[in-house]
């Protein structure tokens, strides 16, 4: 079934067209929200076609790595919900769901998103930890992307917690936003065929030969890389893959910059 | 009986629920599905099935199987919520999945499977009533033959004081007595579901607790309802 959707995917392509009827480097119409939990520190949920994908801030406090006694923790989890999609089902979460996790981790943690140093409280013994959950509502399609653009706008909509005798007071939320310091924005570039897509939507990602996600931070440096797919990468792919994601970021900041605004 | 408890601390009156929002076919990748809002509790809910049953020795050729997961986002509570089931979220999932199959007509389902998935985004107590409203809805909106809807609220007993839609503030007044009743209705004939109870109350009490839920719950069905009419309008 997946070679017939294959080579239909891959012959309207070869024409320009995808199934949704997008251009091979149009993303879909994106909607960004801030503070939708009114649990969490900080909130945002992200819509792009039919996937809906929430992330939410939770802190606390805790003990620091012994390698790294005056840095605060940061963590993303991450996990495909069955709600989200009827191809998922419960359980820990499996190596896809890590790796969505892990890739946004990557971009957060290496684009020194989080200056991790202001959240110590005690050397060695107390520290803020940050986590990061980013979760599908209904997943058709590039998770990372826009589970990493989710992450961002909750760590940047998420306020620092009241403190009393070294415990955090839960609910007590302050007036101090997190240290945030950058925006690495993941993009993830398709091969299907010789074509390159952006913003997959399910059926695309079944298909695909090969995948780069690329994260990219305000003056167009890149801070993590991830290539997923059974297929081989040229050179000449990979030049074009982190030309576009480049590109591609430089429009996603835009509307991120909006939706922060707001 | 006095109540010390003779004004609700979110000003609502005795038997005013907080706001509620509900939307149906919220995901699209669902057969069915919902969004439940009371206050700052938001479910949302989605039908997967009838689909064949796995694994296939668990196949009932006389009927289905309706199958309830209960879950709270990691994020949905003041403490960060761990991911995976817990005693706790186990416990909502069978009593959510034995709320719903008064309703559900499994015969219509041979060697089928019917799965709810519910998830908690923010939740202030009456999580379960929610995700049963959400429920509701989203098997109504898969198409699954159903006998009616089930409607569900939490109702307290502060003092001796009954109140509707108990929340967060509420359950945890620990100055004065506080039972925590969640309770599902089928509204047209009006049969209990799910009854539980946290706390202390007298039989009076808890009975009249039912009887004054009675209403609110009928006003809920007609926004279930509503939210099912607006997917289909036009």
């Amino acid at each position: 079934m997946n070679q017939d959707l294959k080579n239909h995917i891959n012959e309207a392509l070869k024409k320009g067209i995808r199934l949704d009827g997008r251009k091979k480097e149009e993303y879909r119409k994106i909607e960004i929200r801030t503070g939708v939990v009114a649990t969490a520190e900080g909130s945002a949920s992200v819509k792009c076609g039919d996937t809906e994908v929430i992330a939410g801030i939770k802190l606390n406090i805790g003990e620091p790595y012994p390698d790294s006694p005056e840095n605060g923790v940061m963590m993303v989890g991450s996990e495909m919900l069955p709600l989200s999609n009827p191809e998922f089902e419960g359980g820990p979460p499996r190596i896809d769901a890590i790796e969505v996790a892990r890739v946004i981790d990557r971009g957060i943690r290496e684009g020194k998103t989080i200056d991790t140093k202001k959240l110590c409280l005690k050397k060695g013994e107390l520290v803020w930890m940050v986590m990061i959950d980013v979760l599908p509502i209904n997943h058709d399609g590039n998770l990372i992307d826009l589970g990493g653009i989710a992450a961002l706008t909750a760590l940047k909509n998420a306020k620092m917690l009241e403190v009393e005798n070294d415990k955090v007071v839960f609910g007590k939320r302050t007036k101090q936003d997190l240290p945030i310091t950058s925006m690495p924005l993941p993009v993830t570039i398709l091969k299907i065929g010789d074509n390159l897509i952006v913003d997959p939507t399910n059926a695309e990602e079944k298909v695909l030969d090969a995948r780069l996600t690329v994260s990219v931070l305000e003056d167009d440096t890149l801070c993590a890389m991830q290539k997923g797919g059974d297929t081989s990468l040229s050179i000449k792919d990979i030049n074009e893959m982190i030309d576009l994601a480049i590109k591609k970021s430089q429009e996603i900041r835009k509307k991120l910059q909006e939706a922060l605004a707001k | 009986m006095s109540s010390k408890y003779n004004k609700r601390t979110n000003d609502r009156k005795f038997d005013e629920t907080r706001p509620i929002e509900a939307k149906a076919g919220v995901i699209k990748k669902a057969d069915g599905s919902a969004m439940f809002r009371i206050g700052k509790t938001t479910a949302y809910a989605a039908v997967y099935g009838p689909r064949e049953l796995h694994p296939k020795h668990m196949q009932d050729p006389k009927k289905g199987l309706l199958r309830c997961n209960y879950n709270m986002m990691p994020f949905s509570a003041e403490e960060r919520v761990r991911p995976g089931p817990s005693r706790r979220s186990k416990e909502i999932s069978m009593v959510t999945q034995k709320a719903l199959l008064p309703v559900v007509n499994l015969e219509d389902y041979p060697n089928a499977v019917v799965d709810v998935f519910i998830e908690l985004t923010e939740t202030d107590s009456g999580s379960r009533c929610a995700g049963i409203c959400a429920a509701s809805i989203a098997l109504a909106d898969a198409g699954i033959t159903m006998k009616d809807m089930v409607v569900s609220i939490s109702t307290g007993i502060i003092d001796h004081q009954i109140v509707v839609d108990l929340d967060g503030e509420e359950e945890h007044i620990t100055d004065l007595d506080v039972a925590d009743i969640p309770i599902a209705m089928v509204p047209s004939t009006e049969e209990i579901t799910l009854l539980q109870m946290d706390g202390k109350a007298s039989k009076e009490e808890l009975l009249k607790s039912i009887e004054e839920a009675k209403p609110v719950l009928k006003k809920i069905a007609e926004t279930q309802r509503k939210a099912l009419k607006e997917k289909y309008k036009g």
